[in-house]
């Protein structure tokens, strides 16, 4: 089935995007990586330690040929700093790819709106394909959309909280207005939550901690695979209308009545 | 001659290049980026580009997040 997610020139066969934080172990991370069947992959940017600063880095675990690198700007809490980390990424990853985020509040993580607005668009007019964190807010990702971003990535919860799509109504909207590709970014926890945010109709989910932070990551990855692909294919095959009685699925004539007349 | 490398203030020798200075910290040429005052030095330049005094340089690397 030919259903190729596109962002920006780039295209990837699966619509799960996984991060390489909080993981137990660098192999388990790679055996979850390898289980997802994702094809990218985020990073985070970091100052060297000194004191260490030989050793091998996040690119010694990431299987370059079969993913693509997303580095992001997490940790950013002015536009001024992710302008200059998402530099840097470029320069050591060689890639023009850039999750953005900047972060406004330490105990939501919530993204500040006015500061990614303001990266986005030095970012887009520096050459980069800009992958915007952002609230889940219809009028803040058009006007990302508009300043030419790739796509548009707003929260179905906070980051790490594993609450699934709270405003699933917003997502909608969102979804159904953006020309560019919308990929719910934050709050996964589980599978049904992964399905749940892909019959909304976006284009794929970035995911984190609701893979590393579960019991066996490899197995989780795994789930959410398919959660991935099965959300996708209800969507596309577009459910049953809701109703509030008892329709049967059997025929009503012709039935067996051993009442007496 | 003194500059800040990652936050960290540091006595370094006067005309050290960005080769030169990741030498110094045992650091490996390949892995990371470099950035001087804010900005992007490429690698082609980390032979030619000169630390000078009171310079900022930020030396990063791929880190696990999400």
């Amino acid at each position: 089935m030919n259903d190729v997610l596109k962002i920006g020139s780039y295209e990837f066969s699966s619509r799960l995007i996984v991060g390489t934080g909080k993981y137990p172990s660098m192999e388990v991370m790679q055996a979850a990586h390898a289980a997802s069947g994702a094809d990218m992959v985020t990073v985070a940017i970091r100052r060297i330690n000194l004191d260490d600063a030989s050793g091998k880095t996040m690119l010694d675990f990431i299987d370059r040929a079969k993913m693509r690198i997303l580095p992001n700007t997490a940790g950013c809490y002015t536009a001024k700093d992710a302008l200059l980390t998402a530099q840097l990424a470029r320069e050591l990853l060689e890639t023009d790819l850039i999750k953005l985020e900047v972060i406004g509040d330490p105990d939501t993580l919530h993204p500040d709106a006015r500061e990614t607005l303001y990266a986005a668009e030095k970012l887009v007019n520096d050459g980069f394909t800009v992958l915007p964190y952002i609230g889940d807010d219809p009028v803040v990702c058009k006007q990302l959309e508009e300043l030419g971003c790739a796509a548009v990535m707003p929260l179905a919860a906070p980051i790490g909280s594993g609450l699934g799509v709270c405003n699933p109504y917003t997502i909608r909207i969102i979804k159904e207005r953006a020309k560019v590709p919308v990929i719910v970014d934050a709050g996964v926890g589980t599978a049904s939550d992964a399905a749940i945010a892909m019959e909304l109709g976006v284009d794929a989910l970035l995911m984190n901690t609701g893979i590393a932070a579960a019991r066996d990551p490899v197995m989780m990855a795994e789930a959410m695979k398919h959660a991935v692909i099965a959300g996708r294919h209800a969507y596309r095959a577009g459910r049953m209308e809701k109703r509030l009685y008892a329709n049967a699925s059997s025929p009503m004539r012709d039935l067996i009545s051993t009442k007496a007349t | 001659m003194k500059a800040a490398v990652n936050g960290q203030e540091r006595e370094l020798p006067d005309g050290i290049t960005v080769a030169q200075l990741l030498d110094l910290l045992g650091a490996p040429q390949s892995g990371i980026a470099v950035a001087r005052n804010e900005r992007v030095v490429r690698r082609a330049e980390y032979a030619s580009s000169e630390v000078c005094d009171g310079d900022t340089i930020e030396i990063i690397k791929a880190v696990a997040g999400g």
